[in-house]
């Protein structure tokens, strides 16, 4: 049997195959990923979660102790190493309470990837989570990276591409990630206001709007201007977060999404040869819905979507194709989905994809049923394998080709895991088995031969995680 | 000493060894300065306020325009480093005072790609492939560089530092790559099954025996080398050095430090910019320490993007530029130097009346690098940068 439809739909579409998932949908593979856009998207159920919200709240009581503490010690020159310590530990309650958050929010993310049944809609939710990236990597979003994917990317990962896209830069931690919370009009009562008394500019920060036209929607070349990242910047001052301290953002539901008035540059806006006359946040969103509509946008994201399905350097046809019926479907996510499905190139070649290590690790956990029970070996996990959880360096979230992945070094790394985790599950399991039932028609025979003579089934898990067909999908 | 690396470089020696002999352990000579000489390449990702890092404290525009971001004259409270009349360092920078003074600190200003727009991701494909289009080229200019370069040795020409390889550092001449590890090692039988599974895999294959070989090579420093000052760069400086010190080793190396994108609260003298460039200074400190005697043949250059705004934007902070600084530093360079043509910050000589204008290409600094410090021939210069035929390599970068 040469036909890998199978496990092209359980490794590349979904998020590689648990025994028996190969089985399974081996009948008819693409209906098996077409059922899994039925039914509504599956949320995240844990009690050691907590939103969004919360976890800003959190930030606000530091910062209003750390307030105190820093005027106790202006009061009082004499204010020794007790008060320099007492703000000390405000900075590291924070650190304890953003942790062990992100610790939670990794492990409860791994423990649903590793046993999903709807792995292709798992994996669409990353892909989303992904492109609309924010990173840990600025202190303040650690608190707030997995709570902005349950709460802004999860619940609309199967409504339209406009939904998801208000639904992102509206949401507090992509606010917080690029700066726009803060982002005054030049021309805003409080910029006016602030002119008057301090003699201080306040002025506007443009990092969100670029990057929602740059890397959100219409892509680099999706013929936008410098005049009109600017003019966006504008639209979109006032988008800000309740409650973040004193000054220009004080006020509000501490936490939540807040269109602050005052600080959002008055009067029409011309983005891409279009006036934008309305007021408030009215204005934002109407060139949200406009970005989401334009030819480009359709162009960008079927671009990445087939690059993250089909290979690295997609076909151009395919693409085009998927761009069409993101544009004729008014970006109906399902439709779009559904036609990477029935996308002839996505089944062509098996193996087209090298895994990225979070990819790499969660087919592990997938393939071995490894039990997840200790959250805080998760999290390092991930980081040791070169891609710590929410934390690419740059909001174009993490790079989706081979060579981006494919460093000596990183497969090291695997290889090491993979080392252990033969040692630890070894006796267990019967990895020359195991293998086709993974990989299916994807097994060599040169790998199949090595795990038939390994020197121990500690040593056959280890080959099987360190093999070709393992390390791509 | 540590037991687990002892044991790694043990066995990872043998291994290299069978892999073709890339590291043995006699010391080559060679003739001429162009084959010992070593360069480092730090690519800043996220384009670093060059206005910052150089501060022009001389131009009657600057303080004006940066408000809060500015750094005060040489001389008061947190000023900035004297270099000239015009320019100084950012306060954090006394090491590379230091250098300055001592003749081994080349400083650019108004530097730029030829890329124009205001992308990250674009800017920094322009910047580390060479060529003038983002995304046009699957290869970088300074492998490109290797592959024509004169060869030292057979083994790996260059190292990126860090888990993958940088597209700077793609392309076809051979290079390793290293990234600190706490996972143990695997036993040499398993090992070499591996090998063996990969032998039918080219591409897993070389990674594989890549990746024994950077490993040892890593591991292997001279005692003298430990110390220096930790911070977030120290291991991996610590690498930098333990492979450039080695003269069996490459002659290359990269990496990448992030953090630049200061959109917000910047910071002047003091705040998140000025600890970045802490860092950075103690880190390069450190690099030289660590090099002992290495230092006389090394240059490393520090390079990013684009610039940022010429203002302060409504943020503490500042947006997407063009133009910026760069650093060449080390024992080869001739330095004590700022080699720019300063096009002054007045809104009309500002590009599109935001950004610093750009007045040198970084090519023409790059291909007098190359030519000096690595030997690559002027003529091969034009495959390493196509469309450059105007940019005239900067020349007397280097000490003779």
């Amino acid at each position: 049997m040469r036909d890998a439809t199978a496990a092209i739909a359980a490794n590349r579409f979904g998020l590689g195959a648990r025994p028996g998932e190969l089985e399974a949908c081996a009948a008819d593979p693409r209906a098996w990923l077409g059922a899994q856009l039925k039914g509504p998207p599956p949320l995240i159920q844990d009690p050691d979660l907590q939103s969004s919200a919360a976890m800003i709240r959190a930030l606000d009581k530091v910062r209003a102790q750390n307030r105190l503490l820093k005027a106790g010690n202006a009061d009082n020159q004499a204010a020794g190493p007790e008060a320099k310590q007492a703000v000390l530990n405000a900075v590291f309650k924070l650190g304890a309470i953003y942790r062990p958050a992100y610790v939670h929010e990794v492990t409860a993310r791994l423990r649903l990837a590793a046993v999903t049944e709807r792995p292709f809609l798992e994996r669409i939710t990353q892909f989303w989570s992904n492109h609309f990236a924010v990173s840990v990597d600025k202190a303040i979003v650690l608190g707030v990276a997995g709570s902005y994917e349950r709460e802004a990317i999860r619940p609309n990962v199967l409504g339209s591409f406009a939904q998801l896209l208000l639904a992102v830069e509206s949401h507090p931690a992509m606010l917080l990630y690029l700066d726009n919370f803060r982002s005054v009009g030049p021309d805003s009562l409080v910029a006016g206001r602030t002119q008057e008394r301090a003699g201080r500019a306040l002025g506007i920060n443009e990092n969100l709007a670029r990057e929602i036209m740059e890397l959100h929607t219409l892509g680099v070349n999706g013929g936008y201007t410098q005049a009109d990242v600017t003019a966006f910047a504008k639209v979109i001052t006032g988008w800000s977060i309740g409650a973040m301290g004193q000054g220009i953002t004080e006020g509000g539901t501490p936490g939540e999404f807040m269109f602050r008035t005052n600080i959002h540059e008055p009067g029409a806006q011309s983005i891409l040869g279009k006036r934008y006359t309305q007021e408030g946040e009215a204005q934002g969103r109407s060139v949200l819905l406009d970005l989401a509509r334009n030819p480009a946008t359709a162009q960008h994201i079927a671009t990445q979507l087939a690059r993250h399905f089909i290979a690295d350097e997609p076909p151009p046809q395919a693409v085009a194709r998927l761009a069409r019926v993101f544009s004729a479907s008014d970006g109906d996510l399902p439709s779009v989905y559904r036609a990477l499905i029935a996308e002839e190139a996505a089944w062509m070649q098996p193996l087209a994809k090298f895994k990225t290590p979070n990819d790499y690790l969660v087919s592990a956990y997938r393939a071995l049923e490894l039990p997840i029970d200790k959250p805080y070996q998760v999290a390092p996990l991930f980081a040791n394998l070169g891609q710590r959880v929410w934390s690419p360096n740059s909001p174009a979230g993490w790079p989706d080709r081979s060579a981006d992945w494919d460093g000596a070094s990183a497969l090291m790394q695997r290889l090491r895991w993979a080392d252990e985790i033969g040692q630890r599950v070894g006796a267990s399991v019967n990895a020359a088995q195991l293998a086709p039932r993974l990989l299916g028609s994807t097994l060599g025979n040169e790998t199949r031969a090595a795990l038939a003579r390994a020197a121990s089934a500690a040593q056959a898990v280890t080959l099987l995680l360190a093999a070709p067909e393992f390390m791509r999908r | 000493m540590d037991t687990r690396l002892m044991k790694r470089r043990g066995f990872l020696k043998a291994g290299a060894l069978a892999a073709g002999g890339a590291l043995l352990n006699t010391r080559l000579c060679f003739a001429g300065s162009g084959a010992d000489a070593r360069l480092v390449v730090i690519i800043m990702r996220g384009a670093v306020d060059g206005l910052a890092a150089v501060p022009p404290y001389g131009d009657p525009d600057y303080a004006r325009l940066r408000g809060s971001l500015a750094i005060a004259a040489p001389g008061t409270a947190d000023g900035a480093l004297r270099l000239d009349n015009l320019f100084g360092l950012h306060p954090q920078f006394a090491f590379l005072m230091e250098s300055f003074n001592a003749g081994e600190l080349a400083v650019f200003q108004a530097m730029a790609t030829p890329y124009r727009e205001r992308s990250h991701f674009d800017g920094q494909d322009v910047l580390e492939s060479g060529v003038l289009v983002p995304h046009a080229s699957q290869t970088g200019w300074l492998n490109r560089a290797l592959a024509s370069a004169p060869a030292a040795h057979t083994g790996e020409r260059g190292v990126a530092l860090g888990s993958n390889v940088p597209l700077m550092m793609r392309g076809p001449a051979a290079v390793a790559s290293w990234a600190p590890t706490k996972l143990a090692e695997l036993d040499e039988d398993t090992l070499q099954r591996i090998a063996d599974l990969y032998s039918h895999d080219p591409l897993l294959g070389q990674r594989l025996s890549a990746a024994q070989s950077a490993d040892a090579m890593a591991a292997d420093q001279s005692p003298g080398m430990a110390g220096g000052g930790v911070n977030r760069y120290g291991e991996v400086i610590r690498a930098t050095a333990g492979f450039l010190a080695n003269d069996a080793g490459p002659r290359v190396a990269v990496f990448d430090t992030t953090g630049w994108d200061t959109h917000a609260n910047e910071g002047g003298a003091r705040g998140q910019l000025g600890n970045r460039f802490g860092a950075l200074d103690s880190a390069l400190r450190t690099l030289k320490t660590q090099l002992g005697p290495t230092w006389r043949h090394t240059a490393v250059l520090a390079v990013t993007e684009f610039g940022r705004t010429a203002a302060v934007n409504g943020t503490g902070g500042s947006d997407h530029g063009t133009a910026t600084a760069a650093f060449l530093l080390g024992g080869a360079v001739r330095g004590g130097r700022v080699i720019c043509d300063w096009p002054g910050l007045a809104s009309a000589r500002l590009y599109q009346q935001r950004d610093l204008a750009p007045t040198l290409d970084i090519r023409a600094v790059l291909k007098g690098v190359l030519i000096e410090h690595l030997s690559i021939a002027p003529a091969a210069t034009a495959l390493v940068f196509p469309d450059s035929s105007t940019v005239r390599p900067l020349r007397d970068l280097i000490r003779a």
